[in-house]
């Protein structure tokens, strides 16, 4: 790579980057770090995802300041941090808001590369950090639900602590340590925090800076799924890259200010958004011996509890939700269309890739609904169809047909 | 360092030994952080004010009317006790072809509970009030024919979360995503007014 000549420059700047590689740093990865040139709105959600998590981190060291974590003074401490702490209200709803946003993005950019198939070959492993990513995001979603001790937080943790209790043999003692009790009581609540406010979010910073490298590694993929390596000037830099600063990191800041827009409407208009990203229930202490009904886990969860409701046996449920979330890592192993981007893909794919799309936001509506009659129902076709677009996929991937890929990307300045 | 010079070093090396000694080590280091992570792995056990907390629950039986329920707390858990009439007691077996588990084969109770009535007392009913399925509290449905169940619906719980159905003996009801059902925790009764919880008295009735 280019070699280090700020190090011998006059002065400060010189001193320094003999002791640390700044400028070849921000050369290699802004300056001559080519990204496509035909990045659409989709392309937003990924730096968007990262100012999520900055967001939500920035505003949980703050909350971490005034919670008290304990079953007889959680729930006080956050109606403390609504109502006494200058601007806790603030803190507190750009955290919860934080949360439901985070999702948002994330879905959106998830569902980026099912479109353009972002995972597909060299971005195997750029993906798998992804979902883990995901995964690790749903724990500390669940687990940040279960702080503010309030009843849904309790039942919501109830739930889910005993969807390990099917797991055969090792289940109800599993369950029983999860808990650190005979039911969810302090032990839960302590150990939830801890690992809320500590562990998780290492791990994620941890993977979040796998997925970068990986990223830079491969380079972005882009709406035509094409690879801009493979066509270079006579200079040796992609034909339709361009250095992501500043193009990219300008567009990224208009897109920041889109988001942070949208954001401060719902923060201060609709915190709760209808009891979808705060539900009522959760302004109410935990109890354990009155269940709120309807019970219903966050928006962004309810995909995966509309399968499970919809499984009529217990082992077979839980198996289920635990595959509908692991179907996605197994993604560029299942599709094997020799093209990446639903631009050059044939009606085979776009049928299911809409019939997915439409089961998943079923799935979603539906595990808000109470688990009866035509709900159930619906509940069980709508999985049919999640689970169909991943069987199905390694069938319909290779007949489908598809369309020739141009050498160049399409783009329209 | 050159290829040459490394090269000269690997000269007379015994590679398999080399080998064999790299994996020995690893494997040493591998048991010992398995052992190192015992105790972090046990700190998530039960403490011992949990399980001091967890001792049996004296429940006085006295009021308890006809077909009136009455919750207590044991281990953290709802307790559903429930005086039934012998009509209903007797009404039981009529739901045993609609049940998942009408003998009790695969439920978990002690061997005094594994009966149609579930119960060690005909009349006296009791059990662990957290759905089989995913842990909610089954709601009291105890009329027959009940508005929201239907006039078929013979009496017995109904689980607000994902609609796990029992009868009056807590057995579970086919169509429910619950599989098992409604389990019975040990108790004994020390008199006729007294309900002991978390302690089946097996070491004074020697019973089952």
């Amino acid at each position: 790579m280019a070699s280090n000549d700020a190090q011998f420059r006059p002065g400060f700047w010189g001193w320094l980057n003999k002791r640390l590689p700044v400028e070849s740093f921000i050369r290699e990865q802004l300056l001559e770090y080519y990204a496509p040139k035909n990045f659409n709105v989709w392309y937003f959600f990924g730096s968007l995802a990262l100012l999520a998590l900055v967001l939500q981190l920035f505003t949980g060291i703050f909350l971490t300041m005034f919670y008290k974590v304990g079953d007889t003074t959680a729930f006080d401490s956050v109606e403390f941090i609504r109502r006494e702490v200058s601007y806790g209200w603030l803190i507190q709803y750009l955290h919860s808001v934080g949360a439901s946003a985070f999702f948002v993005v994330v879905y959106l950019h998830m569902y980026r590369a099912l479109m353009y198939g972002s995972y597909k070959t060299p971005r195997e492993l750029l993906w798998l950090f992804g979902m883990f990513i995901y995964l690790a995001l749903m724990a500390e979603a669940f687990m940040g639900y279960v702080l503010p001790w309030g009843n849904m937080s309790y039942w919501a943790a109830t739930v889910i602590i005993n969807l390990f209790s099917t797991i055969p043999v090792i289940g109800p003692g599993l369950v029983e340590w999860i808990r650190g009790d005979y039911g969810v009581a302090d032990a839960t609540l302590n150990r939830f925090f801890s690992l809320h406010v500590v562990a998780i979010p290492l791990v994620l910073l941890l993977l979040v800076a796998l997925h970068l490298v990986a990223l830079r590694q491969v380079g972005s993929n882009n709406p035509d799924g094409i690879e801009i390596k493979d066509r270079r000037g006579s200079d040796g830099k992609p034909l339709d890259g361009i250095p992501f600063h500043p193009y990219y990191t300008v567009k990224d800041i208009v897109g920041v200010g889109v988001f942070l827009a949208l954001f401060a409407i719902v923060v201060f208009f609709v915190p709760t958004f209808g009891g979808l990203f705060m539900e009522e229930a959760n302004f109410e202490p935990a109890n354990p011996l009155s269940t709120p009904e309807p019970i219903a886990p966050s928006w962004y969860f309810t995909p995966y509890y509309a399968i499970l409701r919809a499984v009529p046996n217990q082992r077979l449920g839980a198996l289920l939700l635990l595959l509908a979330v692991l179907a996605f890592f197994f993604l560029p192993w299942l599709d094997r269309s020799p093209v990446k981007s639903v631009r050059y893909r044939g009606w085979l794919f776009r049928l299911f890739l809409a019939e997915f799309t439409l089961s998943f936001l079923g799935l979603m509506y539906l595990g808000l609904k109470p688990p009866t009659g035509m709900y159930v129902v619906a509940a069980r076709v709508f999985s049919i169809g999640y689970f169909a677009f991943f069987l199905l996929m390694p069938w319909y991937t290779r007949r489908d047909q598809v369309k020739p890929v141009p050498e160049r990307v399409s783009f329209h300045a | 360092m050159t290829d040459a010079g490394s090269k000269a070093d690997d000269a007379g090396v015994d590679s398999d030994r080399r080998k064999f000694l790299t994996i020995a080590t690893g494997a040493t280091a591998a048991v010992g952080a398995a052992f190192a992570a015992s105790p972090f792995v046990a700190s998530w056990q039960l403490s011992e004010r949990a399980k001091a907390l967890g001792a049996p629950v004296s429940v006085d039986l006295g009021k308890l009317e006809m077909g009136q329920m009455i919750t207590v707390v044991w281990r953290k858990q709802p307790i559903y006790i429930f005086k039934r009439s012998a009509a209903v007691v007797a009404a039981l077996v009529r739901n045993d072809d609609r049940l998942k588990d009408p003998k009790s084969a695969d439920s978990d109770q002690p061997a005094y509970a594994t009966n149609e009535q579930r119960s060690r007392r005909d009349d006296i009913a009791v059990l662990i009030g957290t759905c089989t399925h995913l842990g909610c509290l089954p709601k009291q449905h105890f009329e027959p024919g009940d508005v929201e169940l239907g006039a078929d619906w013979p009496g017995g719980f109904r689980c607000p979360c994902h609609g796990s159905r029992f009868d009056m003996a807590g057995r579970v009801f086919n169509g429910s995503p619950a599989s098992v059902n409604l389990r019975v925790p040990p108790y004994s009764f020390p008199n006729e007014t007294t309900l002991l919880i978390g302690d089946d008295g097996s070491a004074v009735q020697g019973a089952a």
